[in-house]
């Protein structure tokens, strides 16, 4: 059965090197799920979060080849049980109809989400969360007017002073 | 253009080639001869596609090579401007790094980074990216005398723990099996490997990276494993109980199918690429480490584990089925068979002798009938398996090693891939030796189409052309056919002895298989041959 891991990598924030890690992800054959990218602890540094359907060898030859990268400076798995792991979402949703606005206003609740614009016809939906909890969002306004959806991928620190870090 | 303008005044050694395939297949071929880097350069566009080709090749042997390229100015690139390619995007995938500085600032410290990568750790391939307008800038630099890359590992020193582990496996191993890749060449540590091999006396095969590993002449030396593997290494990995596998990566050629690759044996690897360890074979202990620092330090425990020699048995199993072997290859009555040409090369050159090969049935009779006795001497495409590298690889040896003899095994298919380095081996005065066993047919497609394909030849057959002597003496090289091993051998002696390179065509019987083979995707215990 494949398992769903989650990757910190710390890379250099510097032109092309997203291009190099995609690359080696299809080159490689790895079946990424999604990546979160932005500036890290340093502005020279950049936070990359993978995860990653597979096998627990998928998992570690992921470490080994992003690793391997030179603009790599480290990359570690993160133990789920021990990181706290987020995604944003942000839901344009069909609001025209008023019965609709209500319930998209009570699901909102629910999920402890916000909403973050709102026109005569329309409205947007943010959601922080578990992947699990986005997808079911989703899932659940799929039949009444979903519209646009932008997830940031799955972004992740571990809890407690241990990090995925380089010392300067 | 300013970069070449400047090299007039420099007394680095430019060599023209008449295609830039063949400049990254020399500067590879240079660099595997002498560990040193060796450089090629491009111009910007088609030139540089062009070097991709043997770039890949050193990138899928870890050749240590450093590519230069010219790239359109800064203010044009993603114009689709003259010329233009994105080489970054092209060559990432096939080298080590890739650089493009975007400052003539930045260039000192580029061309140290690019050797220091190229030429450390796992070595390979760097392409260095220069735009126009960075070339002809011109600022007050300083030359670093030390870079650092952060982000590169450059600590090979293996763990002592594991290392304890590993000469504690092989001590109670009674059947220990050693597997040598190029790593073991890469690292220098053939003396490491066989004083690790004399100890627990396990016999030693190698990957075709690691022919030349041990000397082929060695009681231990089993020869090449794999698909085109000797019958010895093929059988016994089957029957060791412990494979101690060095710097190399278990090739699909090396290990036919990998499920069934010594399924019972316990397996240690010592590899200095962390990416290597699992990829393709889980094995039992892993080793992080440059292959002579490791193979060092497990002497060095093994001296203190065991207390008596060991194997004895299991020795003198080799020994009788390497006998066995001996007697049964001898049985041909034709003369001019691609193993008794190859036995006659080795008679004739001296031991420190280059060999460089074609890609193919010439390569694999190489691999399996030549017997290379020093590492670095035998130099072959083995991951990549570009036909053309030979000549031109031939050619950089000999660069590098200008006092020594260099020969070409080639097959006709693949020299005329890159026979154009003929002018530039004559007109730079770097002679050399090719000897092209010539079945007029691409002959190991043609091989397996016999074998697997019913005979049904599809696109093979290159037909009499071209006259080879007549071509070599064309360019202005030597020329010379030969129909018997004695002409054969006098032909080979005499272009020892010649100035100028030497084409020698041997006539051989277009179906002549290259055996023992183990088919694609099979066990090397379904050996066939």
């Amino acid at each position: 059965m494949p398992k769903t891991f989650i990757i910190s990598a710390l890379v250099e924030h510097k032109p092309g090197v997203l291009y190099k890690v995609s690359n080696m992800f299809w080159r490689r054959g790895f079946n990424i799920e999604s990546v979160a990218i932005g500036t890290a602890e340093q502005e020279d540094l950049a936070r990359m979060t993978i995860t990653i359907k597979g096998e627990e060898r998928d998992a570690e030859q992921l470490v080994s080849q992003l690793e391997k990268l030179i603009d790599v400076l480290k990359a570690a798995r993160l133990d789920p049980q021990k990181a706290v792991i987020r995604e944003l979402a942000l839901i344009k949703l069909n609001a025209a109809d008023p019965k609709i606005r209500s319930d998209i206003f009570h699901y909102v609740e629910v999920f402890r989400g916000r909403i973050v614009d709102v026109s005569p016809t329309s409205a947007i939906v943010e959601i922080v969360g578990s992947k699990d909890k986005i997808d079911a969002f989703i899932n659940l306004t799929r039949d009444f007017g979903l519209m646009e959806v932008a997830r940031t991928g799955e972004t992740a620190l571990i809890r407690g002073p241990e990090s995925v870090r380089i010392d300067v | 253009m300013p970069v070449y303008d400047i090299l007039l005044d420099s007394k680095i050694r430019h060599i023209l080639v008449r295609h830039e395939q063949s400049a990254a297949h020399m500067a590879d071929g240079y660099a595997r001869a002498s560990r040193k880097t060796g450089v090629c350069m491009a111009t910007s566009g088609p030139g540089a596609t062009n070097l991709i080709t043997g770039i890949a090749t050193a990138h899928l042997d870890s050749s240590p090579i450093v590519a230069i390229t010219g790239q359109v100015s800064t203010s044009q690139i993603g114009l689709d401007a003259f010329q233009e390619a994105d080489m970054i995007g092209i060559a990432s995938p096939v080298t080590k790094y890739s650089f493009q500085p975007r400052r003539v600032e930045d260039i000192p410290v580029t061309v140290k980074k690019a050797f220091h990568i190229a030429s450390t750790g796992r070595p390979g391939p760097v392409l260095i990216d220069l735009p126009k307008d960075v070339q002809m800038d011109s600022a007050e630099v300083e030359f670093p005398v030390k870079v650092t890359v952060r982000g590169y590992r450059t600590d090979y020193k293996p763990d002592p723990e594991k290392i304890g582990l590993a000469a504690e496996i092989l001590a109670n191993s009674k059947r220990p099996l050693i597997l040598a890749g190029g790593g073991v060449i890469l690292s220098n540590a053939s003396e490491e490997l066989q004083r690790v091999a004399e100890t627990i006396l396990a016999p030693v095969a190698t990957s075709l990276m690691g022919k030349g590993s041990i000397s082929e002449d060695h009681p231990l030396s089993i020869g090449i494993i794999g698909m085109h593997g000797s019958k010895e290494a093929n059988r016994l990995i089957y029957e060791a109980d412990t494979l101690l596998a060095v710097g190399c990566r278990f090739s699909d050629r090396t290990t036919g199918k990998l499920d069934e690759f010594c399924p019972t044996s316990k397996v240690i690897h010592i590899d200095i690429d962390a990416a290597e360890i699992g990829k393709n074979k889980c094995v039992d202990l892993a080793i992080i480490s440059d292959a002579k620092m490791a193979l060092e330090a497990l002497y060095g425990a093994l001296m203190k584990t065991l207390t008596e020699k060991k194997n004895t048995e299991w020795s003198r199993k080799i020994k009788e089925i390497k006998e066995a072997n001996n007697v049964k290859a001898e049985d041909s009555s034709r003369d001019l068979t691609p193993p008794k040409i190859l036995k006659e090369l080795r008679r004739i050159l001296p031991p420190e002798a280059i060999v460089t090969t074609e890609v193919g049935q010439n390569q694999m009779w190489a691999s399996l009938y030549f017997k290379v006795l020093k590492p670095r001497t035998f130099i072959t495409s083995g991951g990549f398996g570009c036909m053309g590298y030979g000549f031109p690889a031939s050619i950089g040896a000999k660069t590098a090693m200008p006092n020594v003899p260099v020969v070409d095994i080639a097959g006709d298919g693949s020299f005329m891939m890159t026979e154009n380095s003929l002018a530039t081996s004559v007109t730079e005065n770097i002679p050399v030796t090719v000897i092209i066993l010539n079945n007029r047919m691409l002959g190991m497609v043609a091989q397996w189409q016999r074998l697997f394909y019913n005979r049904r030849y599809s696109a093979v057959s290159l037909g009499d052309v071209p006259d080879f002597p007549k071509l070599a003496e064309a360019y202005g090289a030597e020329g010379l056919r030969v129909g018997s091993l004695e002409e054969f051998s006098k032909a080979v002696k005499e272009s020892l002895e010649g100035e100028v390179t030497t084409v020698i065509d041997v006539p051989i019987d277009p179906e002549e298989n290259v055996l023992p083979m183990v088919p694609a995707g099979y066990s090397l215990k379904d050996v066939i041959g």
